[in-house]
């Protein structure tokens, strides 16, 4: 079991399969918050559904109306199950504290591939081997 | 970052739910941009208001909050997405209303004053030079740091409100010395001969600036709404939320001229507007107002439209804030406008009012509102307050 150690944005537990992208990622108008698929014309994970993945991806982007995409994500049970990034900003900050999803960063994001199981348990990436 | 056992305290939830998730907020942000502690802010500025952006989950939010938060500073609130009084008369549906009036009513509850303007420094929340606060509304931000010199970095709705309930902001960015050091000498060769000119000056150096702090030169005078309109324009562009203009903002005398330099000639000035305009001639939208008019405008659209009438199949609106209305209604200029068949959009504008759908172009005075509306597929054309004027009385754009 391979394990990173991160910087902790929100504290908590999530596990689940990684959906990773180099691409940034905006919420607000770049996500649908119904279905939690990916909605951003041109983005890498365009038509994935971000809903229960432990979501990697650089960092965040776009209107800090964001921050209130992911608490309706969180609400309408489409949300992430855990948020690692490599440099978090403050929208995906401010959307994870409000939401209480688990979200770490400072973390090497290349390590993760799409399809790993993977768990964060506050400021540690564990990649969980099948 | 350091806290104060106060501080901490309050993080551990002392004061309860709103201030502990406040701090929750305030302390990764301060930790994530590397501030050493909080320091005091003097006024909060919160957007995030209209329901239109915010949805159901940002009402239940603000719900959740409002149980047990309350503003310690004076604090003043962002445009709504509608008229809070004159709704109807906008074309509102009655369901968004009732949802607009519970996210207002949670604001209330905070103890924010409801002024549901973007020029808050217009209507009583006006820090002084130097002073720290936390605003969010990017064109207030750049208004605030760049015309009076005060110190803010650009929040979003909940880190404004996390600062209102703590009285406190993460001391990083733009409230320290080191990063308000402009690091681009933008030199304006151009003649700016109406009011529009400077959304196109912003446009254009909001690009070749974009992301940095631009030192300007070249700008022999500006009027403080000409100035509202740059900073709107400019950093919806791309610049930073700050810059410096040689002789009319604060602080200009003392920077060092940054070597990086680039020009702003006539030709960029028409190339935003190129670039800004669509291809199209009939108008059935057109609004001024972003920024909010200040009394001043209001004044030159009443003396503009008066004795005029408004295109049957046009509708032309007046963003500003209540207050404005207020000194407008006393002097007349009201009557003169609504007599013209204008509507007042009060507490709101064109950028986050309910629109989509509604019209097919849009005529403006302001290139932050045409960036805007683009979210809700209008055309756009930008001109000077007489070329819109017109455009709202024959239903035309004539050029």
């Amino acid at each position: 079991m391979e394990q990173l150690k991160g910087r902790i944005i929100y504290k908590g537990k999530g596990e689940g399969e990684a959906l990773t992208t180099s691409m940034p990622i905006s919420f607000y108008g770049g996500v649908d918050p119904n279905t939690g698929e990916v909605i951003e014309k041109g983005h890498e994970l365009q038509g994935k559904s971000v809903k229960g993945k432990i979501l990697v991806f650089p960092t965040g982007k776009g209107s800090t109306v964001g921050s209130y995409t992911l608490y309706r994500m969180k609400k309408n049970g489409t949300a992430p199950a855990g948020i690692i990034n490599r440099e978090c900003e403050t929208i995906v900050a401010v959307g994870a504290i409000i939401s209480e999803i688990p979200c770490v960063d400072k973390v090497d994001i290349a390590r993760i591939k799409t399809g790993d199981t993977v768990r964060i348990e506050d400021g540690t990436v564990t990649l969980v081997q099948d | 970052m350091n806290l104060t056992e106060k501080e901490q305290r309050m993080l551990d939830g002392e004061e309860g739910y709103a201030v502990r998730k406040s701090m929750e907020i305030l302390v990764a942000l301060g930790d994530i941009y590397g501030a050493e502690r909080l320091i005091k802010v003097g006024s909060v500025q919160v957007a995030g208001v209209s329901y239109h952006n915010l949805g159901d989950a940002g009402l239940e939010f603000l719900n959740e909050l409002a149980k047990d938060g309350r503003v310690k500073v004076l604090t003043t609130l962002n445009p709504a997405g509608m008229d809070l009084e004159n709704w109807r008369n906008l074309g509102i549906s009655e369901e968004f209303a009732q949802k607009q009036n519970m996210v207002i009513e949670a604001f209330e509850k905070m103890g924010i004053l409801v002024s549901c303007t973007c020029t808050p420094y217009l209507i009583g929340n006006l820090p002084r030079y130097g002073e720290h606060v936390a605003w969010s509304e990017s064109s207030a931000v750049t208004f605030a740091n760049s015309v009076i010199g005060a110190r803010t970095n650009r929040e979003g709705g909940p880190s404004a409100l996390a600062a209102a309930f703590v009285g406190k902001t993460p001391c990083y960015g733009l409230h320290l010395d080191e990063n308000r050091v402009p690091d681009i000498h933008v030199k304006v060769n151009a003649d700016l001969t109406k009011f529009s000119d400077w959304g196109a000056l912003g446009y254009a150096i909001g690009k070749k600036a974009e992301n940095k702090i631009p030192y300007i030169t070249g700008i022999k005078d500006a009027e403080l709404d000409e100035l509202k309109s740059f900073c709107a324009s400019v950093v919806t562009y791309g610049a930073k939320p700050l810059f410096y203009m040689k002789g009319i903002t604060p602080g200009a005398e003392n920077c060092q001229v940054p070597k990086d330099s680039v020009a702003v000639e006539q030709s960029d000035i028409k190339q935003a507007y190129d670039n800004i305009n669509d291809e199209v001639t009939d108008i059935d939208f057109v609004c001024v107002g972003c920024p909010h008019c200040s009394i001043k405008e209001i004044a030159e659209i009443a003396e503009l439209l008066r004795g005029k009438k408004v295109a049957e199949n046009t509708e032309f609106w007046v963003a500003t804030s209540r207050s404005a209305k207020q000194l407008a209604d006393k002097r007349g200029y009201t009557q003169v406008i609504e007599r013209a068949g204008g509507k007042f959009a009060c507490d709101t504008c064109m950028a986050v009012a309910p629109l989509k759908g509604r019209f097919k172009a849009l005529a403006t005075t302001s290139a932050k509102g045409c960036f805007y509306s683009r979210q809700s597929n209008m055309k756009t054309k930008m001109g000077s307050l007489e070329e819109c004027i017109m455009a709202a009385v024959t239903g035309k754009w004539s050029n």
